[in-house]
């Protein structure tokens, strides 16, 4: 496939938005009085489409947008959910900030260490869960909270955390 | 007592439009459209309505401050990025009344002449953010928003703009510069926002709980509101309390009502029989309390005469299963992982702070330690450009001070007797009142 602006694609330079964010892109992009804002919800689309914000990818957003890959750069490292490599299908995130940690938010990372037979940080080798410890996800009056993908699962007890693993399983 | 932001949360599909309107919704933008500028500003400054994000400057002040119109852009930003540890408000108004969110996000726009507004909602929000974006696009389709709205001739367009993880964003200067595509890295001033903000132009940022307090400001008047609180802290609040409590939630209650009040009556009392042993009385950069002072009154000026800060009202409680060191150690590295890492007494003093905690918390605290932790924490204080380096500052030096024999303890006996807590979800019906 060809860049939106109809040129064509240099040596080596293989990536491309597809069509669907492309239109979210044209449809960004009047937002802003300049480019550059766009930046982060342009990253944001190419991690979803690309999975992790690669070195391809990061050149991908400089050229669609215009701005220094160094810059793209700065921006894509400085935020925890532009993801720098991969995460499973089902990306499990649990709060143990203050208030969910009084409440035994570190029971639920181990359970699901446990469970997972991974580490907080690590993928399970059939890609299909990641675990990281977050912080405060803004959901403290019903702690312990996790969130999986986009989707808070809160007041979590034993049998929610086996549900919410069993439900991502099934699909 | 009347509910602002808690109005329609009882309400099945509260959060329509049409739910909205029939209770009054966007007549308050009507009305503004129909006086000066300087009457909605005037209203919101006798309103005494001081900023719900956490530094409580007075709003309509705030607003004065824009530079004068020059035909350029202006622009408002709405601060939705609700991160800090124990605030969970702005998702629910989000959630729940998002047409309230832009209803004054529409006055707000017209008192400052802004005809562009974002609002910036933190990236795992996302269904607050569908919400919003829902709620705009039944404002504008309504007249709400968008081009000359009722037949004033004011424009205004909103739009809704995620973060990606970060939480010094939440500091205004810091998310002007992320909305620009940079990394959140907070801005020296002066300038300020309202001088050189957003693509340089007068900017104002306000929290969502500030701009959703407005319409009803213009509706019943100022003087009105101011009632509702106390001398200078007007309105009602939305204290959000969690931890050790018996029914956890959201509380709307007039400004000022007392800490006591809302830990023991509304939020229930402690949840079993292990006594209250410490409250963080406004998210976790406040300095904590101990259960002798919890008779204060939870406003901007009750708070600061007892050495706290009333922040974004979010009440954490811990009875005496909690340890304090573990606490402060989690807090701490929290602070060293949000650091942009800009200015050196943060970048390097919350890691510092984080280190020391880990290692008296794990009975490895060596003699001097303590003194050591204070020093840094005291070097970090007001040394940095934006307000993160004193937030992760001062519950170290609170916890120090107040509880500062459990740390000697943990040196002393190179342990810590406190066992880990147990999950222990509390399953209440939510409280909004």
């Amino acid at each position: 496939m060809h860049p939106p602006d109809g040129t064509v694609p240099e040596e080596g330079m293989a990536l491309t938005f597809s069509d669907k964010a492309e239109a979210e892109i044209k449809a960004l992009l009047p937002r802003y009085p300049a480019g550059e804002a766009a930046l982060i919800p342009v990253l944001t689309l190419a991690a979803q489409e690309y999975g992790a914000l690669t070195d391809d990818v990061i050149d991908l957003v400089s050229t669609r947008l215009g701005i220094p890959p160094t810059r793209v750069l700065a921006t894509a490292t400085f935020y925890t959910m532009l993801p720098k490599k991969p995460v499973g299908k089902h990306h499990v995130q649990v709060c143990t900030n203050i208030a969910c940690s009084l409440l035994g938010a570190e029971h639920v990372v181990e359970k699901l260490e446990r469970k997972l037979g991974i580490r907080r940080g690590e993928t399970t080798a059939d890609g299909l869960f990641t675990l990281s410890e977050v912080e405060c996800l803004g959901s403290c009056g019903s702690a312990p909270v996790m969130m999986v993908n986009e989707t808070f699962h809160e007041n979590l007890d034993e049998d929610a955390i086996d549900r919410v693993l069993e439900e991502c399983r099934r699909g | 007592m009347d509910r602002i932001f808690t109005r329609d949360w009882d309400k099945p599909q509260g959060h329509l439009l049409s739910v909205y309107e029939e209770a009054g919704g966007y007549g308050a933008l009507k009305k503004a459209l129909s006086m000066t500028r300087e009457a909605v500003m005037g209203e919101v400054k006798a309103g005494n309505l001081r900023g719900r994000g956490g530094a409580g400057f007075p709003a309509g002040v705030k607003w004065g401050f824009m530079a004068k119109d020059d035909g350029g852009p202006r622009y408002l930003c709405i601060n939705a990025d609700e991160g800090e540890p124990g605030t969970f408000k702005d998702r629910y108004i989000m959630e729940r009344s998002p047409h309230l969110m832009l209803e004054g996000a529409a006055i707000t726009s017209f008192a400052i002449n802004a005809h562009a507004c974002y609002i910036y909602i933190r990236g795992e929000f996302y269904s607050a953010a569908r919400r919003v974006r829902e709620a705009i696009d039944e404002a504008v389709k309504a007249g709400h928003l968008g081009k000359n709205i009722h037949g004033s001739g004011f424009d205004l367009d909103i739009h809704v703009h995620m973060g990606a993880g970060a939480y010094v964003c939440g500091e205004e200067s810091a998310l002007i510069e992320s909305i620009e595509g940079k990394p959140g890295k907070p801005r020296s001033r002066p300038p300020f926002p309202a001088a050189v903000g957003l693509f340089n132009r007068p900017t104002i940022v306000n929290n969502v709980e500030t701009i959703a307090a407005v319409p009803s400001i213009i509706e019943r008047g100022g003087a009105w509101y101011a009632a509702l609180g106390t001398p200078g802290n007007g309105g009602t609040k939305l204290y959000c309390v969690s931890g050790h409590v018996k029914k956890p939630g959201i509380f709307e209650l007039p400004m000022g009502t007392p800490l006591r009040e809302i830990i023991f009556t509304h939020a229930g009392g402690m949840r079993g029989a292990a006594p209250l042993k410490a409250v963080i009385p406004g998210g976790s950069s406040t300095p904590v309390l101990t259960p002798q002072e919890i008779d204060v009154k939870m406003d901007f000026d009750g708070l600061k005469a007892v050495g706290s800060m009333l922040g974004s009202a979010a009440t954490v409680v811990f009875d005496d299963t909690a340890c304090m060191v573990r606490s402060l150690a989690r807090l701490a590295h929290f602070y060293a992982h949000e650091s942009c890492g800009q200015c050196t007494p943060c970048r390097e003093g919350t890691h510092w702070m984080a280190k020391i905690v880990d290692r008296i918390e794990s009975g490895k605290g060596r003699a001097g330690d303590i003194d050591l932790l204070d020093d840094v924490a005291s070097s970090i204080m007001g040394n940095t450009i934006c307000p993160l380096g004193d937030a992760a500052a001062m519950p170290v030096s609170g916890f120090l001070k107040k509880f500062r024999v459990e740390f000697e303890e943990h040196v002393t006996t190179g342990r810590c007797r406190f066992p880990p807590q147990a999950l222990a979800p509390v399953k209440t019906d939510r409280a909004w009142v």
